[in-house]
């Protein structure tokens, strides 16, 4: 069973969340229900700081020993950060995909694009569906 | 997809299922990891009954097989596993295959699940070419097969067979009991750590199963699916037929001479001949990751800037903790300790070539 889908956050249908910040940035993850998927994460790659993203172009690379699966960015932005702890310890996506396992933060070129993602009852229903 | 008779155990477990060659396969069950560790460290039990098997049988059956087969088989006592070859006219490998010697005039061929047919086909050819005094029936379809592997595998398969398993030794098999139904048990497997490969009819082999998964259970055991065997096979320098080789590779370019017996005549020894006359260009190396990230089946493989081949497998090791992988390459570039580098997506990530295997039990 996977976590609960907080709602203090934005979903997108690739199963990544993004965290505003309330100042302009926000901070991006894949879900715990993505992470169940695809299980034994095993490495992260991650953007280069001030890399420049549209809205579904991919972020980061989340392989497990099996797959390789894009990250996308759920919206339009620039990379200001990443979570350089995945380097040695990608695992935490797996233990805390929510948390410590975040992945980038993005400068968001344009607030109003959060608004077009799933808050988490939308995301909780798509899930369901996919289960089916 | 075709189903194995185990199917809906796995669906019962929860197992991630996959196509495997047309077959749906168990990929896993919980997690690769955990499957990978309980079979290096305890013991785990696998659905192999896609893989195929075919009987020869008849006074000319070892003649047939010594035409058929690149390894020499004279010597095979009754009892004995050879592993063996089945090349093509051109030299390359249509599979490899093991040879289960069950009487004189009596051998089982156990295929790979996507060679089975081609197998059948390249062995009945040559059997009527030759007219060789042999039959062949292809027995996959009424076949179970499981792999019980890791540490603890005789400890548990002795709670159920009445043979003393001590006395099997590594590739040798006796045809015997699992849990009251005629079984063959081959010390075998394809996973690096001790273990056995048992055989039985398809409508017993659940039974066998749920038994093996009850003595297993207070021992560590666990079901494992292909995402694990993969990662044991590759972590013990073993191929996979269909993506380490295919029908253009030939066993002087992947650690696989050694299967090859020059003192006899068997079909493809002309073409391989040539190549051994010529020299191999392209060699099959092992390698691990002194970079960041992990080699895939495909990517590009380089030294000093220049393509020099390709990888086959790659992983991430479980047992290792590091990426590894084998790579088809130029042969000069084959050699332990050379530098070279893989495409990772945009990036170029630095490797080195090392000797297999890459993990080898403690005996």
């Amino acid at each position: 069973m996977s976590k609960p889908n907080p709602t203090d956050r934005w979903y997108s249908k690739d199963h990544e969340w993004i965290l505003d910040r309330g100042d302009g940035t926000a901070s991006v993850g894949i879900t715990d229900y993505a992470q169940e998927m695809l299980t034994d994460i095993v490495f992260v790659e991650l953007p280069p700081i001030g890399k420049k993203v549209a809205a579904g172009e991919p972020l980061a690379v989340v392989e497990s020993v099996k797959s390789v699966s894009d990250v996308y960015s759920p919206v339009s932005g620039e990379v200001i950060g990443v979570n350089t702890a995945l380097e040695n310890t990608p695992e935490l996506v797996n233990r805390d995909a929510f948390g410590e396992g975040w992945i980038a933060r993005l400068k968001v070129a344009d607030p109003e694009e959060l608004k077009t993602l799933l808050n988490a009852t939308a995301y909780d229903a798509l899930i369901r569906e996919e289960k089916h | 997809m075709k189903k194995t008779p185990l199917y809906d155990r796995h669906a019962a477990l929860n197992a991630k299922i996959i196509d495997f060659g047309g077959w749906a396969m168990p990929v896993q069950y919980t997690s690769v990891i955990e499957e990978h560790r309980a079979t290096r460290a305890n013991a785990a039990l696998f659905d192999i009954c896609h893989m195929g098997e075919i009987e020869v049988k008849g006074p000319q059956a070892l003649d047939l097989l010594q035409f058929a087969l690149t390894r020499d088989l004279a010597g095979q006592k009754t009892g004995q596993v050879k592993l063996s070859a089945l090349l093509n006219d051109r030299g390359g490998i249509i599979d490899d295959l093991t040879v289960y010697k069950m009487d004189r005039e009596f051998y089982m061929l156990v295929t790979n699940a996507t060679t089975r047919e081609p197998d059948f086909q390249r062995i009945r050819s040559l059997l009527e070419e030759k007219k060789f005094d042999a039959s062949l029936s292809d027995v996959s379809n009424s076949t179970g097969k499981l792999d019980l592997q890791g540490p603890r595998s005789e400890a548990i398969l002795q709670t159920l067979t009445p043979d003393d398993l001590k006395t099997i030794r590594f590739y040798w098999f006796i045809p015997s009991q699992v849990a009251g139904i005629p079984a063959i048990i081959s010390r075998s497997g394809y996973t690096g750590e001790d273990g056995f490969e048992i055989y039985a009819a398809a409508e017993k082999i659940g039974a066998i199963w749920d038994r093996l998964m009850d003595a297993g259970a207070g021992l560590g055991m666990k079901p494992a699916g292909l995402g694990a065997r993969d990662t044991l096979r590759l972590e013990s320098g073993m191929m996979l037929n269909g993506q380490d080789i295919t029908q253009e590779t030939c066993p002087l370019e992947v650690p696989y001479a050694w299967l090859v017996d020059w003192s006899k005549d068997f079909a493809g020894k002309t073409a391989l001949s040539a190549v051994k006359q010529a020299g191999v260009r392209k060699k099959l190396a092992g390698f691990e990751m002194t970079g960041r990230g992990i080699a895939r089946h495909g990517y590009p493989v380089t030294k000093d800037g220049r393509a020099i081949g390709f990888v086959t497998s790659g992983t991430f090791s479980p047992t290792l903790n590091k990426a590894i992988g084998l790579a088809f390459i130029d042969a000069e570039c084959a050699s332990p300790e050379q530098a070279i580098a893989i495409g990772i997506r945009d990036a170029v990530s630095p490797a080195k070539i090392v000797p297999l295997p890459f993990y080898k039990r403690l005996k």
